[in-house]
């Protein structure tokens, strides 16, 4: 059987991650299963994990009063979810439900963030792949905001 | 040989409704001739007393004794083309302009990123791919619309999606609650797709913005940029070099494309002065 070192290490987020950085992250994982219609981080509550989706599909939502949830984007095997653990104030800024049943690596986000204050190469190793991912999707959003398949800009 | 700017008369066999703009005219030629394609071409289609407009061919280059166009209704002559009935006539020349270049990518990994309207003309790549599935790698269509209502051909896609050897990702820009598919735009599937980067090819159709991001994404990816394929549009007239009406750089779209290696034309496509 494989160990969670060796599942993050195959995980498109820790992809090229060091070893040593990888055990450090494994010190606070779990595997955590949700099943269809749970919320993996609920907007506002303290961010206190994040997660790397192994199997099934989640959606990043924005609750409205009156219509109820709204589906931002979808998350799939290899997304990750949760990235306010790592960025003051630490609370969630939107809601993540599971679409189906989700089979991920949670990480306890306190823990890692104790980890990374004390060794900054590790918080610095971090920081870039939650930006990278942050990056990623403020860029898919501004594409979804532009409405490419207008008529306008074909 | 016909005369490239003498229209064929043909008529209109059947229409589809495939969204609230995007329409299939199924069409047979008045000669009672064949129509022979190779897919990623396109046809210059008339509608008389209206004006011409170049319409990729949509439907399957085995089949040739039916011609089918997949048009979005955006201005004058296509919104002319969606008033048209079955039995009506209209003038085809063609068919014009590169093709995916398929033969050549046999026994690589195949991704075709289709956006839109982008779907109709690699529809035709896709029938060839699924004729000849054991010729490719791992294959993979990762599509994408602004809103579940707006995905051209759904039916056929859930039947490609039925397949084991062919992976269909279909996703929208936004959606109601009642949409259990992916949301996002069609970019963000290509981190998530399967397929050995080394070793692919990708055919990618639609906005040119989506386009762009999308090459930017398989690149990311280790996808090679001349292994990329994309499709370019311009304003055109002749349609066979001619009028200078569609020139990029040193390239007409209308003979030397519209399908172009991305890693030749990407210094013309990103080029902003033009
Ligand atoms: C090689 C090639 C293949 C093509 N294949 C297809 C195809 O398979 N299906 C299809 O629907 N279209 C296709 N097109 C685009 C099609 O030719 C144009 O939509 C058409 O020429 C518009 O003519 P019109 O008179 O209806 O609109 P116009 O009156 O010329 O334009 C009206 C409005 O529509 C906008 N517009 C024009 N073209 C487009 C476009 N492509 N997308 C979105 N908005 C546009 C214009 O900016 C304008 O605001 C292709 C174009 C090329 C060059
Ligand atoms: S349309 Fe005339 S040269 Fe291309």
């Amino acid at each position: 059987m494989k160990t969670l070192e060796q599942i993050l290490a195959e995980h498109r987020f820790f992809r090229d991650m060091p070893p040593e950085y990888l055990r450090l992250a494994a010190g606070c994982a779990a595997n955590k299963r949700f099943e269809a219609g749970q919320l993996l981080c609920r907007e506002g509550s303290d961010a206190d994990y994040f997660y790397v989706i192994s199997r099934g599909s989640a959606a990043i939502e924005i609750f409205a009063p009156g219509r109820g949830p709204i589906t931002i984007q979808s998350l799939g095997e290899g997304d990750m979810a949760g990235y306010s653990w790592l960025i003051p104030p630490y609370k969630y800024r939107l809601d993540v439900r599971a679409v189906e049943p989700v089979l991920a690596v949670a990480f306890d986000g306190k823990c890692l963030r104790e980890k990374c204050e004390a060794n900054p190469a590790l918080g610095y190793d971090f920081l870039k792949r939650v930006t990278q991912v942050v990056i990623a999707r403020l860029g898919a959003t501004r594409l979804q905001l532009l409405d490419i398949y207008g008529k306008n800009l074909f | 040989m016909q005369d490239p700017m003498t229209p064929r008369r043909f008529r209109i066999a059947r229409t589809l409704r495939e969204t609230k703009d995007i329409f299939t005219w199924e069409l047979r030629a008045e000669d009672g001739g064949e129509f022979a394609f190779s897919p990623g071409q396109y046809n210059m289609v008339y509608i008389y007393g209206i004006g011409e407009v170049p319409v990729s061919i949509s439907g399957d280059a085995a089949d040739r004794r039916k011609l089918l166009h997949t048009t979005r209704a955006v201005g004058a002559v296509t919104e002319a083309m969606r008033a048209l009935k079955k039995g009506d006539m209209a003038g085809v020349r063609g068919p014009f302009g590169s093709v995916w270049p398929l033969d050549k990518l046999e026994g690589k990994d195949i991704v075709l990123v289709a956006g839109g309207v982008g779907l109709p003309p690699l529809r035709p790549a896709v029938y060839h791919i699924l004729r000849n599935r054991a010729k490719y790698g791992r294959c993979t269509l990762l599509c994408g619309a602004r809103t579940p209502q707006d995905i051209a051909f759904a039916q056929e896609l859930e039947r490609w999606r039925g397949r084991l050897d062919f992976d269909v990702h279909v996703t929208v820009d936004s959606a109601g609650p009642d949409w259990r598919g992916n949301v996002g735009v069609v970019t963000t599937l290509v981190s998530r797709a399967v397929f050995t980067p080394e070793k692919t090819a990708a055919l990618v159709c639609g906005p040119e913005i989506m386009m762009r991001f999308a090459a930017a994404e398989l690149a990311n990816r280790g996808v090679r940029e001349d292994s990329m394929y994309i499709t370019l549009e311009r304003n055109m007239k002749c349609g066979i070099g001619l009028c200078g009406h569609c020139q990029l750089g040193p390239v007409f779209i209308c003979k030397d494309g519209p399908v172009f290696n991305y890693g030749m034309i990407k210094q013309w496509f990103l080029k902003r002065e033009i």
